[in-house]
């Protein structure tokens, strides 16, 4: 259950800037999610929920996902492609050196507090 | 209504776990004391592996292992047998350890005193390579029957680790596991990567690890 670790992550991280800005409550949590992170968004807010039943501070905070478009570069031709359909092999040039721009990112962007 | 206010954070959630874990790294290097970050699938001989291991380094290296697992004390028992230190660390259902995790390990295993530790992660090839854990290395353990292949499937462990054992190779006769392919592909994604063919259980390759381990950890105290 890889989102219960990140969950526990992000609120940590959430509650700690929430007090330092002296909020009385946090109401919404914007993610910034990349499309090969490993992370997958509907179960995340599943246990997102359920987390904040036991945090005061994040008491009904809604969770908000933004996807990042996972994009890979190829060392051999020095082409981008897109990461999702294709994998570690450039459709341009077939060369496997290559390496991911985006798609990796767990983010918390921004958050709305009271 | 209350006064609304958005705040911008910008922060990877990956962020707070690697900075602790350079501080743990620190403060390990500080008491001078080896921490290994063991990963593999369940099932690939870890605790077997351990056991042949601790066998060849106790008489020069005070040992602590701990054991992470989501529940049960098994591997702790096995390899208390062994007469080194070993505690049990339940993640409660986590599938990976963070730096936080392993540096309350640490000192529950009072490791100041020790001159090697090794993480037994929880058993998976995905959720603990995203996470650094403090140790100063990474090693993982692939079996045969697993497949050579794997560095195709799960990149990121083998990414991310300094040295591969490749365990079971008694029984290679009976796989189609070829040994050049697997060494291909995870040089693929790690060209750096120190590889180690054992048997566990017939103790097969496990001198020329514990002298690489030992080699490892003298480079490292210097």
């Amino acid at each position: 259950m890889h989102e219960l670790g990140v969950v526990f992550h992000i609120a940590d991280s959430v509650v700690k800037v929430a007090e330092e800005n002296q909020a009385r409550k946090v109401h919404a949590v914007t993610l910034e999610i990349g499309e090969v992170s490993t992370v997958i968004p509907d179960y995340l807010i599943d246990v997102w929920n359920w987390n904040c039943k036991r945090v005061p501070l994040l008491e009904g905070c809604e969770l908000i996902v933004e996807q990042i478009h996972a994009v890979t570069h190829c060392d051999g031709c020095g082409r981008d492609y897109d990461t999702v359909p294709q994998g570690k092999i450039c459709p341009h040039c077939g060369s496997d050196k290559t390496w991911l721009l985006t798609g990796n990112e767990v983010n918390i962007k921004e958050i709305t507090i009271e | 209504m209350g006064n609304y206010r958005i705040i911008e954070v910008k922060q990877s959630i990956f962020e707070d776990n690697n900075q602790d874990a350079d501080r743990l790294r620190q403060q390990m290097k500080e008491s001078k004391t080896f921490l290994i970050n063991l990963m593999s699938s369940p099932g690939s001989g870890k605790t077997t592996t351990l056991t042949k291991l601790i066998a060849a380094l106790k008489d020069d290296l005070r040992i602590g292992i701990m054991e992470a697992d989501i529940d049960s004390d098994v591997d702790a028992d096995t390899i208390s047998r062994t007469g080194v230190k070993v505690i049990q660390l339940h993640t409660g259902g986590m599938c990976h350890l963070d730096a936080d995790m392993t540096r309350q390990g640490v000192k529950q295993l009072e490791a100041d005193n020790l001159d090697l530790v090794i993480l037994e992660n929880v058993g998976n090839l995905v959720c603990p390579a995203e996470f650094d854990t403090g140790a100063a290395m990474n090693m993982m353990i692939l079996s045969v029957p697993e497949g050579h292949d794997k560095p195709l499937k799960y990149p990121l462990v083998f990414q991310v680790c300094d040295a591969m054992i490749i365990n079971k190779i008694d029984v290679l006769p009976y796989f189609d596991f070829d040994m050049e392919k697997v060494r291909e592909f995870a040089r693929r994604r790690n060209p750096n990567l120190q590889i180690f063919p054992i048997s566990a259980k017939t103790g097969e390759g496990v001198d020329a690890l514990a002298a690489y381990l030992k080699d490892r950890i003298t480079q490292w105290k210097k």
